[in-house]
C-alpha cells in the first residue's frame, strides 16, 4: 500500500507491501522474530527449553540408569539407549508451548490486532509454528550436549546425528499442529496448559523412552510398540548409534510426521480463520 | 456535506440466544467523531468487530472508506486503525519493538519502521519508556502505546473500542487529550463509549444503542433537548431568602415542583423549554425584593438523556454481559497494571 502522509506528519515514507506468496514469508518472518525475540524474556520457556532437558537427563542417567540399565542388550549403556528417547519426550512436552502461546495470543487480543491488518492471515500461526520449531531445535541441542556429559556419543557419526536431531525437530513439529488446534480451541492459557500437557504423559511414558518396550506387562506392550514416539525414539537411536537407519524403521515415522500434520495442519488453519 | 467514511446499514448478529446486534444503522462523515454510546452488552464492540472485518454479521452490509467489509476486507484492513478495550500490545516487546513490528508487517523496511516508531513514542509521551517491556508499562502508558500502534499505517478511520474503560482520572483526560490532536489531522473516529461525559467531551454526533439497536442519534445538545426538560437553576445571595422566594414563586409553578437547596441557597424549578417562563420566575424573585447571585438555565446532562432514552441507568457495571454479546470471552480479563485500575473501573466517574 502507498501511505498518504497526514498534515503532522514529520516524514512522509513510501512503502509498499508485499504480495501474495511473498507477503506470507514476509508475515511469517516478522511474527517469527516477535517469538523469538520473547524466549529469553519467558521464564517458564527457559525452563522448559533448558533446565528441564539438562535436570531429565542427569536424574535418570543417574537415578535408573543403574537399574534399568541391566536390562539392556549387552554392549549397549544407558546414556546411549537414554538421549535420544528423552529428546522425543522433551520435544513432545515442549510442543505444549504452542498451545499455551497461541491460546495467550487469543486472550489477549493479539490476535485480533494481527487480523485487523492488511496482512497475511498465516502469519500468527505460522510465526508461532515457526518460532517454536527453532526451540524445539535448541532443545535438541542442549540435550545432545548434556548427553556427551554423562556418556552418550554419536557412533554412526555426525552426519547421522544431525540427522538425528532433524528426525526428532520434525517430529516436534507435526506435535506443534496438533497443539495449536488445542491452543485455538480452548482459548485461555490456563486451560491450554492443561489440555496441552495431562494426555503427553500416557503418550510419552508408554513407550520405549524411559525403558525397553520388552520390560513392560504384555497387554501394554503392542500399545507401546506402536506409539509414535516409540518409533521416532527407536529411530533417533538408529541413527545415534548405528549411524545408517537398519531398515524399516524410517517410513512409518515419516508417514506419522506427514499424517499427523496433513490432518491436524488444516485443522487448525481452519479453526483460526474462525476464531 | 462529503459522503459518509462509515456506512453501516441493518446489522443483525446472534450468538447463541444473545441478539447482540438488531439492526443498527449509522453513518460518518470524515473527518468527525461519532460516539457510539451505550451500556455494557449494547452491542458497541460488536459493531466495531464487524466494521474492523473480525466478525461477520448474520445479516445487513458495512462500508469503511467505500470498500465493503464483507467483500473487501483487505482493502478496508489498509484504512483502519483498532484501539481495544484491553491494550493487545504484545507485554514481552517493548513499546519501540511493538510499533517497529507493525511498521515492518505494513511494508515499511527497516530505517522506516524505527523512524515511525521514535515518532510515534515521542508524540505519544513514551520515548523514556520505549525500551522497556510493555509489561512494565502502568495502565495509561498501555493504552498509549496501544493507541500509537494503531497508528502506525496512518489511517485515515480510527475505531476507539472504549478507550478509557478502567482508567484512572488523570489517565482518562490524558487519552482524551490525544484523542483531540488526531481529531487535528483529520482522522475520523468511531469511538465507543460507556462514559456519557467522554461522548459529551469528545464526539460531534452520538448515536446511543441499546440492545444491539439505535435508539438515538444527534449532536449532544440535540439529544439533551430532546429530553425536554431545561431547569432554572437560581442562587440567591443570603440563606434567610430562601422561605421568602419560595412564597414568592410557588403560586405560579407549585410547590411541588421547585427543589430547594437549602446549604447552597439554591432553587431549582423545571421550566422545559420556556425561556420566558424562566424570565418570570426571576422577574417575580426580584419583585419581591430578593437578593439574586447567579442564575442559569440548566441542559440535563447526558445521564438524564440516557434514563429518558432507555428507561435505564446507564450501567458500568462487570464487563461479562458485554463479552457475552460480543462473543469474544477471549478478551483480557486478568487485573491490569497499576493494580487500582479494576477497582475504578467500576466506579462512576464523578460529573465535573
Amino acid at each position: 500500500m502507498t501511505t498518504t502522509s497526514s498534515p503532522t506528519a514529520t516524514t512522509t515514507l513510501e512503502y509498499r507491501r508485499p504480495r501474495g506468496l511473498v507477503a506470507m514469508f514476509h508475515d511469517g518472518a516478522i511474527a517469527t522474530w516477535r517469538n523469538l525475540v520473547q524466549l529469553p524474556r519467558t521464564p517458564e520457556l527457559v525452563l522448559f527449553t533448558l533446565i528441564q532437558p539438562v535436570m531429565f537427563v542427569l536424574l535418570f542417567t543417574y537415578v535408573f540408569g543403574g537399574s534399568i540399565g541391566q536390562s539392556l542388550p549387552p554392549g549397549l549403556s544407558y546414556a546411549q539407549f537414554l538421549i535420544p528417547g528423552i529428546m522425543v519426550q522433551t520435544i513432545v512436552f515442549g510442543t505444549s508451548q504452542t498451545s499455551v502461546g497461541l491460546a495467550d495470543d487469543l486472550q489477549k487480543g493479539l490476535v485480533d490486532r494481527f487480523r485487523s491488518l492488511p496482512i497475511a492471515r498465516s502469519a500468527v500461526l505460522t510465526g508461532r509454528i515457526a518460532a517454536d520449531t527453532v526451540r524445539l531445535s535448541m532443545v535438541a541441542v542442549v540435550l545432545v550436549l548434556v548427553g556427551y556429559v554423562v556418556g552418550f556419543r554419536f557412533e554412526g557419526g555426525w552426519f547421522w546425528g544431525l540427522a538425528m536431531i532433524v528426525g526428532a525437530v520434525a517430529f516436534g513439529f507435526a506435535m506443534s499442529w496438533i497443539m495449536a488446534l488445542i491452543g485455538l480451541s480452548v482459548r485461555d492459557p490456563e486451560t491450554a496448559s492443561t489440555a496441552g500437557f495431562v494426555w503427553l504423559f500416557p503418550l510419552t511414558f508408554v513407550s520405549s523412552v524411559f525403558v525397553p518396550v520388552y520390560s513392560m506387562p504384555g497387554w501394554l506392550q503392542p500399545i507401546a510398540r506402536n506409539n509414535p514416539v516409540t518409533l521416532t525414539a527407536n529411530l533417533l537411536r538408529e541413527l545415534a548409534i548405528i549411524g545408517r537407519p537398519a531398515g524399516g524403521t524410517v517410513l512409518p515415522v515419516v508417514l506419522w510426521i506427514v499424517g499427523i500434520t496433513a490432518v491436524f495442519g488444516p485443522l487448525a488453519v481452519s479453526k483460526y480463520r474462525r476464531v | 456535506m462529503a459522503n459518509p467514511i462509515i456506512e453501516v446499514e441493518d446489522l443483525h448478529k446472534r450468538f447463541g440466544q444473545t441478539q447482540a446486534l438488531a439492526g443498527v444503522s449509522l453513518s460518518v462523515e470524515p473527518g468527525t467523531v461519532l460516539g457510539l454510546l451505550g451500556p455494557n452488552g449494547a452491542g458497541k464492540t460488536t459493531t466495531v468487530r464487524v466494521l474492523a472485518t473480525l466478525l461477520k454479521p448474520d445479516s445487513g452490509r458495512a462500508t469503511v472508506a467505500g470498500y465493503d467489509v464483507l467483500t473487501q476486507a483487505d482493502e478496508v484492513r489498509t484504512v483502519i486503525g483498532l484501539t481495544g478495550q484491553y491494550a493487545a500490545v504484545d507485554e514481552k516487546l517493548t513499546g519501540h519493538e511493538n510499533l517497529w513490528m507493525v511498521g515492518r508487517l505494513l511494508g515499511m523496511n527497516k530505517a522506516q519502521a524505527h523512524q515511525r516508531a521514535d515518532e510515534l513514542l515521542e508524540r505519544f509521551r513514551l520515548s523514556d519508556a520505549g525500551d522497556r517491556q510493555v509489561r512494565t508499562y502502568s495502565g495509561g502508558m498501555r493504552r498509549r502505546v496501544d493507541l500509537a500502534v494503531s497508528l502506525v499505517g496512518r489511517p485515515s478511520v480510527l475505531f476507539l473500542d472504549e478507550p478509557t474503560t478502567g482508567l484512572d482520572p488523570v489517565s482518562r483526560f490524558e487519552m482524551w487529550d490525544v484523542t483531540r490532536e488526531l481529531l487535528a489531522d483529520g482522522t475520523t473516529v468511531l469511538l465507543t463509549t460507556q462514559y456519557l461525559e467522554e461522548a459529551d467531551e469528545l464526539a460531534d454526533r452520538i448515536v446511543v444503542i441499546d440492545k444491539g439497536a439505535v435508539i438515538a442519534e444527534g449532536t449532544a445538545d440535540e439529544l439533551k433537548d430532546r429530553t425536554g426538560g431545561r431547569t432554572l437553576e437560581v442562587t440567591l445571595r443570603h440563606a434567610a431568602d430562601v422561605d421568602a422566594a419560595l412564597a414568592a414563586i410557588t403560586p405560579s409553578v407549585g410547590a411541588e415542583a421547585v427543589r430547594v437547596d437549602r446549604e447552597l441557597h439554591q432553587l431549582s424549578v423545571p421550566v422545559e423549554q420556556d425561556t420566558r417562563r424562566a424570565a418570570g420566575i426571576v422577574a417575580q424573585l426580584t419583585d419581591a425584593g430578593i437578593e439574586i447571585d447567579d442564575f442559569s438555565l440548566q441542559r440535563p446532562s447526558l445521564d438524564d438523556v440516557f434514563v429518558a432514552l432507555t428507561g435505564h441507568v446507564a450501567d458500568d457495571g462487570s464487563d461479562e454481559t458485554d463479552d457475552a454479546a460480543s462473543g469474544s470471552g477471549r478478551r483480557y480479563r486478568g487485573p491490569l497494571p497499576g493494580g487500582t485500575d479494576e477497582l475504578l473501573e467500576h466506579e462512576k466517574e464523578p460529573k465535573r
